[in-house]
């Protein structure tokens, strides 16, 4: 069984994902964690199938769909990773304000340094209100007030707000 | 199963922007990312005739708005703990008080949260999916007599006030988005 990464970039149109998908039901791969989204009106997907199929043979088999030059296509095979389970407890991390080079890296950085992992991210750029919402987990060895403040003060240098709370989840 | 009626605060559904006595002018409104929208704001003396023309103004503003449910002060560029609400005419309202603005109010109880996508004005490129409570008692006081009351509001209604002080608090629907696939671009960039 291999399993491959599989991403397709490119100028959005309806049909792409039924195409792509089509296109990897015939060859009788599985389809398993997949991602798809806008990107300022790009089309970006990412997904992950598994099956008995070669990485050439799937490449092969998708190239009609970048025949336009429309769209970009990848695959590649990845090796099966294990889901690692949270260490600690998860975070909502929200930074917006005026737009400017370097939010992302200054905010996140501290995310690094206090040993967190983001799970997930999305930024957003809309006139002049940059947007980042982030899903952290944080070790357990972290104070979440301390990584707090300090995303705070990093958010302060420049000039954009960022607060950490924890992830609500009700289990029923 | 149906929901039991809220009680209506008499004095504040009662009340009317008619009572401030003054007529509003429409403010432009000021979006993120402006810093009077992430600033604290100032407590107010609700008998100050500036906080009543505020009131009025806020009022105003919020009627020229298509679909505008709630104004706070951070909104037309004012750093005060001063709102508006009418929910009066949205589908996904209860109970409400029509018309009313409040200063320096504070939640007192919220209970059964919710989650649903809201907007807001000064953000107008996206909206969020906030959980918010659904059952609210609020406390503040009136514009111009300066009397506090309590307001016990549900649904729609509590919702729009939870909004509307968090501006007061310098906190945007986006310091409370439930996740990283929680806010949704408003426009298609072709």
């Amino acid at each position: 069984m291999t399993l491959h990464a599989i991403t397709v970039l490119g100028h959005d149109r309806p049909g792409i994902i039924a195409e792509t998908t089509g296109v990897l039901a015939d060859l009788g791969l599985n389809l398993e964690d997949s991602t798809m989204t806008l990107l300022r009106g790009h089309f970006a997907m990412m997904l992950l199938c598994a099956g008995d199929v070669a990485g050439a043979d799937v490449e092969e088999a998708l190239a009609p769909l970048a025949a336009d030059g429309s769209l970009t296509v990848a695959v590649r095979e990845v090796p099966t990773e294990e889901a690692a389970s949270a260490a600690g407890p998860s975070y909502v991390l929200t930074v917006h304000g005026g737009d400017r080079p370097g939010i992302v890296s200054a905010v996140v950085a501290e995310v690094a340094r206090a040993g967190g992992n983001i799970t997930d991210l999305t930024t957003r750029l809309s006139g002049r209100l940059y947007l980042l919402i982030a899903e952290v987990d944080l070790p357990s060895t972290a104070d979440p007030e301390d990584v707090a403040a300090a995303l705070r003060t990093a958010g302060a240098e420049l000039g954009v707000e960022a607060s950490l709370r924890p992830v609500e989840s009700d289990d029923l | 199963m149906s929901a039991e009626p809220t009680p209506v605060d008499d004095v504040v559904g009662r009340w009317s922007p008619d009572d401030l006595g003054v007529e509003g002018s429409v403010l432009e409104v000021v979006t993120a990312p402006a810093a009077v929208l992430s600033t604290e704001g100032e407590e107010v003396d609700p008998t100050d005739p500036e906080v009543v023309q505020l009131a009025a103004d806020l009022v105003a503003t919020m009627r020229v708005s298509p679909g505008c449910v709630g104004l706070a002060a951070p909104q037309v560029g004012v750093g005060a703990r001063v709102f508006c609400v009418d929910v009066s005419a949205h589908p996904k309202t209860r109970s409400h008080h029509g018309t009313f603005v409040l200063c320096n109010a504070v939640v007192l109880e919220s209970s059964r949260n919710e989650k649903a996508r809201e907007g807001c004005m000064s953000v107008p490129d996206f909206t969020g999916d906030v959980k918010r409570a659904s059952r609210l008692t609020v406390t503040g006081r009136l514009p111009g007599t300066g009397e506090e009351v309590t307001v016990t509001a549900e649904a729609f209604e509590a919702r729009a006030l939870q909004h509307e002080i968090d501006h007061c608090s310098g906190l945007l629907f986006l310091d409370r988005v439930a996740g990283a696939h929680a806010v949704h671009p408003r426009k298609t960039y072709l």
